[in-house]
């Protein structure tokens, strides 16, 4: 593991555009690659993992189903369902792509879940920031600045993350209901100490999955009432919802992500709608512009192109001014010679 | 209080700006209510709850609103004036230290709770509103905020965010950055920059948090945007003694690893029970080494069913004594003990000093038996009251300032512990922050390369290097002065210690 991390460094040392990546299962993430390609996939392994500290520490270029495997061996997960999108997804992809799948809207994002880096910033320096544990104020919390970056502020060589216990007992309701009223309904019930660990509406119909306490999971289908979808088939809805094999997502019709306040009504766009995270995300097939996208979806939503579209024009919102004027000052930082994943976050960044 | 620490920095100093200008100059944008220049209106601001440094600022503004925020930001910046923002004063690392030449610009004045959404569950408030408050307002809808620092009735949201402070419910519900949908500051140079929003992935979230736990380096909070979760229905509490400390530490690991997340988990030992037992009553059992609070909460059917769980791995991991809340009031007074830990080493000795370490339980018989040694070495009592769950310990260092000496021996003791606590993979401060009191330990935790990086990070926010200047990082200069040596963590430095 030392040589490669001397190949990295001696890598970075070229002074070279760069093209971080692990398995390639986001390729279609984000803004075009530049640069040439530096691969992670052989620093991995499992390098701390004890169940009782909720905490594993892996090399970014571990396959994610490599640490899921690991963790279901002991009744764990990671509790922000990370897609993977393809088997040979990493881990490190997973904190730099900062997706996260239909847990998300309770249990956080992969951000919530960072508790340290180790990295190695554009002059080949290895840094270490944040740890293995969970309460960890020492320091501005840089760690979690990562999750999300696309890796434009370096090399992540080491993550460590919180794991947490799978759900003793899981079950899936079925109800039908328009759109309008779906919405209103998850978020009615979020407000109920109820144990609601994701959401799914399509088509007329919303799915909703308890997971928690036998007791208090067969206290809320009593209560809840709906249809209950047998546990086979429950598994493989949320899997294929989470990893994009559903209908709804395939073709080419581009695939926008929008986020807002859970509450939003319905979105007055056309082509159809998938909503999750107890209607806060927002999926649509649409062919119209990010103008009148974002226009329709309200002034506190953030819209993203996921998949197909026009990369090049920027797929991700742009933020304010003085906050851009900061994250560039952060690239700076991290990436004085600007060499990692140009253009992956920002066109200009 | 730390000889250390007192060093004053060239790079953290700045020249006195001239007085009566400066206070002319801040009358002209504040009312005459909003502005205290005597020494006996300062003398409440020269510290916070580490009342072991002090510090006179040249004036304190009570700012009202956020436009008097910018004006007094602004002017200060031109001026080249410190500023140290300060909520509630609560703050147990010297975070809201004053500098010596700047202005303490106090938030806790703007407290309304801006906007309440029951639907979407969230609230928009201003810094200074009381952490409690937060969930009274929200009480009328089945809402509360989560993060409950034993400070709650006091503490602002706005300290909260700037420390990331947790409480002893946050290993099930997260600690503040996990609770913070999204923040409004003024930049240094008046600036407002807005991180985050309703949206769950909002412009600027990235950067959310880098600015929670940030101290007051990065830039004044003016608005907090909080998520609010239902109130769980119900609430039960195990009170479990044992014999041996480092079987209650083995007991906590197996509750986690049995795949329960207890609402909160809290450990206390003898030395604890014993000082907080005669103030409170709380029933604790003296005859323990140890006792163990585990708690369940959510629906009827959910407590009934983890309690079980936890009470049958207590017992079977040799729990001697264990007693199960029949009522709200009887689950109040288990906890009452361990609330009162603080005020009870008050109570027991002239004055005490509270560590933040946090180190992977697994480590926990191994600190405490170090700890045990440290007493001795340095001729000083110890309480140990500890966020079981996640690891974060805090020995609270009974002493008398008015021994010659006492004082530096519990500066090397606290030192002491927090370097260990490094070196078993842990961290120096796991929720109070660094502040002014903890500079020292930085050098040890952190390289020199990391320590620039958080610099240029402070830059990036603040070129002026104007706000809260000398807290949580420390100069290189400073770190080789004291002549502390980075502990190596990667590299594990003991490398004898069993890692599974
Ligand atoms: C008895 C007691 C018990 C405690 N228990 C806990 C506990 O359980 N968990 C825990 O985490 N902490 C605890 N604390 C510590 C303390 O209460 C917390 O750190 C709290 O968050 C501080 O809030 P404050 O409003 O008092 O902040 P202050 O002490 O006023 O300030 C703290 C820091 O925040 C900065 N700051 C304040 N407001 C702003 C703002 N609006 N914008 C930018 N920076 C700002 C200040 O500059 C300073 O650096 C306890 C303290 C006491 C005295």
């Amino acid at each position: 593991m030392e040589t490669r991390l001397e190949a990295f460094r001696e890598k970075i040392g070229e002074r070279r555009p760069l093209c971080i990546r692990g398995g390639g299962s986001k390729d279609f993430h984000g803004g075009p690659q530049q640069g040439e390609v530096l691969d992670t996939t052989g620093y991995a392994g499992i390098i701390d993992y004890t169940p009782s500290e909720l905490v594993l520490t892996a090399r970014c270029g571990t396959p994610l189903a490599e640490i899921n495997s690991a963790l279901a061996a002991r009744r764990q997960m990671l509790a922000f369902e990370p897609p993977a999108f393809s088997e040979a997804a990493t881990i490190g992809g997973v904190v730099a792509a900062g997706l996260a799948g239909p847990r998300r809207g309770t249990a956080g994002g992969v951000r919530d879940h960072l508790l340290g880096v180790r990295l190695m910033d554009g002059e080949g320096r290895v840094l270490n920031f944040g740890g293995q544990v969970m309460k960890n104020v020492a320091g501005f919390d840089v760690s979690r600045l990562m999750a999300g970056s696309l890796g434009t502020l370096g090399l992540m060589l080491e993550v460590s993350l919180k794991v947490l216990p799978m759900p003793r007992c899981e079950a899936t309701l079925r109800f039908e209901l328009p759109q309008a009223r779906a919405i209103e309904a998850v978020n009615h019930w979020a407000g109920e100490p109820l144990p609601i660990s994701a959401s799914c509406w399509r088509d007329g119909v919303l799915h909703l999955r308890l997971s928690g306490a036998e007791a208090a999971v067969a206290a809320a289908c009593a209560k809840l009432g709906g249809e209950k979808t047998g546990a086979d088939e429950a598994a493989n809805f949320w899997a294929d919802l989470g990893a994009q094999r559903m209908a709804f997502f395939a073709g080419d019709a581009p695939l926008w992500r929008v986020s807002v306040p859970s509450a939003t009504p319905v979105l007055d766009l056309p082509g159809p709608t998938l909503i999750e995270w107890g209607g806060a995300l927002r999926w649509l097939r649409c062919e119209a512009d990010r103008a009148l996208i974002e226009s329709r979806s309200g002034a506190a939503a953030a819209v993203a192109l996921f998949r197909g579209g026009d990369r090049q024009v920027g797929v991700f919102p742009r933020p304010a001014p003085a906050v851009q004027t900061i994250f560039r000052r952060l690239k700076t930082v991290f990436d004085p010679h600007g060499l990692f994943n140009r253009g992956r976050l920002f066109p200009d960044f | 209080m730390t000889t250390s620490a007192s060093v004053i920095d060239p790079a953290e100093d700045f020249p006195m700006a001239d007085r009566t200008a400066l206070l002319a100059a801040l009358a002209r944008l504040v009312p005459p209510t909003a502005l205290l220049t005597t020494e006996d209106e300062l003398r409440p601001y020269e510290c916070d709850a580490l009342m072991a440094y002090r510090r006179l600022p040249l004036a304190v503004v009570l700012a009202e609103d956020e436009a008097q925020v910018v004006a007094v930001l602004r002017l200060c910046h031109r001026l080249g004036v410190p500023v140290v923002a300060r909520g509630a004063g609560t703050g147990l690392s010297a975070g809201a230290l004053p500098h010596a030449h700047g202005i303490v610009l106090s938030l806790a004045r703007m407290q309304r709770m801006l906007h309440l959404d029951p639907l979407s569950r969230l609230a928009v408030i201003e810094p200074g509103m009381r952490n409690l408050a937060i969930s009274e307002a929200a009480a009328a809808h089945g809402l509360y905020y989560a993060p409950d620092p034993s400070s709650q009735i006091a503490c602002s949201i706005g300290g909260n965010v700037a420390e990331n402070s947790g409480g002893v419910h946050c290993l099930k519900y997260g600690l503040t950055v996990h609770n913070v949908l999204a923040l409004r500051v003024v930049l240094m140079d008046g600036e407002i920059i807005e991180l985050g929003g309703m949206a769950p992935d909002a412009p600027g979230s990235e950067l959310l948090a880098l600015m929670i736990g940030s101290e007051g380096l990065l830039g004044v909070v003016t608005r907090v945007t909080v998520r609010l979760l239902p109130k769980p229905r119900t609430a039960r509490v195990i009170l479990a003694g044992f014999a041996d400390i480092a079987r209650a530490g083995e007991a906590v690991a197996a509750v986690i690893a049995a795949g329960l997340i207890p609402a909160g988990l809290e450990l206390m030992d003898q030395a604890a029970t014993r000082a907080v037992e005669p103030f409170v009553g709380a029933g604790y059992d003296l005859e323990a080494a140890a006792i163990l609070l585990a708690e369940a909460d959510g629906t009827a059917e959910e407590v009934e069913e983890e309690i079980a769980a936890m009470r049958a791995i207590l017992e079977r991991h040799g729990a001697t004594s264990l007693r199960v809340s029949t009522s709200e009031a009887e689950r109040l007074k288990f906890w009452a003990g361990r609330k009162a830990a603080f005020p009870a080493a008050g109570r027991i000795s002239p004055d005490y000093y509270c560590m933040d370490g946090t180190i992977p339980r697994r480590h926990l018989g191994r600190m405490l038996n170090a700890i045990a040694a440290m007493e001795k070495k340095y001729g000083l009592g110890c309480l140990n009251v500890f966020h079981a769950g996640d690891g974060n310990l805090h020995p609270l260092i009974l002493y008398d300032a008015n021994v010659p000496g006492e004082l530096e021996r519990t500066e090397a003791f606290g030192a002491e512990i927090l370097r260990r606590s490094i070196e078993l993979g842990g961290t120096i401060t796991g929720e109070h922050g660094v502040g002014f009191e903890k500079l020292g330990s930085m050098c040890e935790q952190f390289s020199s390369d990391e320590l620039q990086i958080f610099h240029a990070i402070k830059r990036a926010f603040d070129p002026a290097g104007l706000l809260n200047p000398g807290k949580a990082v420390p100069t290189l200069h400073r770190c080789a002065e004291l002549g502390r040596m980075h502990v190596h963590r990667g590299q594990l430095p003991h490398p004898e210690l069993e890692r599974f």
